[in-house]
């Protein structure tokens, strides 16, 4: 009989793990013995990373987008569609627009979505580059910056945890090039009390910000916005006056995983930190920002979460094999230190990054993989 | 420090976000007057947490020692 794999999810952790499977088992899915469906809402993909682009002008949104199907190997279906619920007992996925997907296989990588709710006053006052429209948004706000204060402030939890500090480090030297900085003052806020929660990260940024003049503002966790009068406030009682916020909005998960009562606080799906697997269920595996492992939300851990788990599909697909696979937390992130140089981490569960010194080649190793990372999602590279 | 209607939170290995940002996403989720608990085997922690929880003014609880990682508790306070 055959073996229905189905993900919900067509961002790069689902896209990832379905052009992987699919690759592998193209001649099973030829002979119809595996069938791999991947559902996603929209019919494009966006990459995300490249929304920082945007804001300062160094990316178009056309470059950022290209529809799914494109991106998909021979032999996977694409069925656009919002998944409802999540009938585990019943190996079903309800949907918006058509008859129930079975599976034998199930998952998930619905990712995260700003919780502006979570702010009062966020959403009228408040700017962030973690929306396409957001981005295009806070785009005009800086074409029209002639000087003035700009805080930033970083909600818990959120995704890409090193874009706090590549905003500011690039705002940093827009703002010189425009020969705007001696009229700027940038307020970088961190809910810790240092500038990152990696410990090595924070010791590296610190120095650099206080280089550039930025002033750090810590235990700072946004709690409400005052659109009228221009005021950013902290549950720790620490009010900041602004000209331009830009927020790092709090995340949480898709609801798609509170309406089938598989999630904890947040919408987080409890996920097994190697296997993947969600907790209490062998059929169904997590990847990506919807879990609710202690990584980063980062497209990295999506990848290589993709990888080992497309190896333990393979395996069970074909041979009924238990995970053999493990994620071991990895995750790699690059780090734009201004317009024209830029660093990176590497780390995983055992092993804390250190931060290698900032250099122009890394910068445009960045700039390259902006522009190849459709081959990352083809699962050709 | 037993307390079945304690958040557990298994922080050991995040260097990113961390144990401390687990915590604080915690600490929102919670209720008034739960307890949440985060293990972590990052030093760091026993120093920071104790801090931010001064600052935000919940009531820290303390950290059991287990060897290679810590166990370290927070009562959510408003």
């Amino acid at each position: 009989m055959r073996k229905r794999l189905l993900i919900i999810g067509a961002g790069t952790g689902g896209l990832m793990v379905a052009n992987f499977v699919g690759r592998d088992l193209h001649g099973e899915i030829e002979r119809g013995e595996i069938s791999v469906t991947l559902m996603g809402e929209q019919e494009v993909y966006t990459y995300q990373p490249g929304f920082l682009y945007v804001v300062f002008d160094l990316m178009r949104p056309a470059q950022l987008i290209r529809p799914v199907r494109e991106l998909l190997a021979p032999g996977i279906a694409f069925v656009h569609d919002r998944a409802l619920r999540i009938d585990a007992q019943a190996h079903k996925v309800l949907r918006a627009q058509g008859d129930p997907l079975e599976y034998d296989i199930l998952v998930i990588a619905t990712g995260s979505n700003l919780n502006l709710q979570e702010v009062p006053g966020l959403a009228e006052g408040g700017h962030w580059f973690y929306t396409l429209d957001g981005a295009l948004r806070l785009r005009d706000a800086l074409r029209n910056w002639q000087g003035g204060k700009l805080v930033l402030t970083v909600g818990v939890p959120h995704k890409c945890p090193v874009a706090p500090l590549e905003f500011t480090m690039m705002f940093d030297e827009w703002a010189r090039l425009r020969g705007v900085r001696d009229k700027t003052e940038i307020v970088y806020s961190y809910p810790l009390g240092r500038a990152h929660s990696i410990q090595s990260v924070a010791d590296w940024a610190g120095p650099e910000l206080e280089a550039r003049g930025v002033r750090v503002e810590t235990f700072f966790n946004l709690e409400s916005v005052d659109p009228a009068k221009h005021v950013a406030s902290s549950l720790e009682g620490t009010d900041l006056p602004y000209d331009l916020l830009v927020a790092i909005p709090p995340h949480q998960g898709d609801e798609l995983g509170s309406t089938s009562h598989l999630t904890e606080a947040g919408n987080w799906y409890p996920t097994d930190r190697h296997a993947l697997s969600l907790q209490g269920h062998e059929d169904i595996f997590v990847l990506g920002d919807a879990t609710n492992l202690p990584v980063s939300k980062a497209g990295s851990v999506a990848h290589f979460e993709a990888e080992v788990l497309a190896d333990n599909l393979v395996g069970l697909l074909t041979e009924g094999s238990p995970p053999l696979h493990h994620y071991n937390g990895r995750a790699f992130c690059f780090i734009e230190t201004g317009l024209d140089r830029a660093t990176f981490i590497s780390f995983d569960y055992e092993h804390p990054p250190t931060v290698p010194g900032a250099t122009n080649a890394v910068h445009w190793f960045k700039q390259t993989y902006n522009r190849i990372h459709w081959a990352n999602l083809k699962a050709v590279m | 420090m037993a307390d079945d209607s304690a958040i557990r939170i298994d922080a050991r290995g995040s260097f990113c976000p961390g144990p401390m940002m687990e915590l604080i996403r915690a600490i929102k989720g919670a209720s008034v007057g739960q307890v949440v608990v985060v293990l972590s085997n990052d030093s760091g922690s026993k120093r920071d947490i104790p801090l931010w929880s001064q600052k935000a003014g919940h009531e820290f609880l303390g950290v059991e020692e287990h060897g290679d990682y810590d166990e370290i508790s927070v009562r959510k306070s408003h």
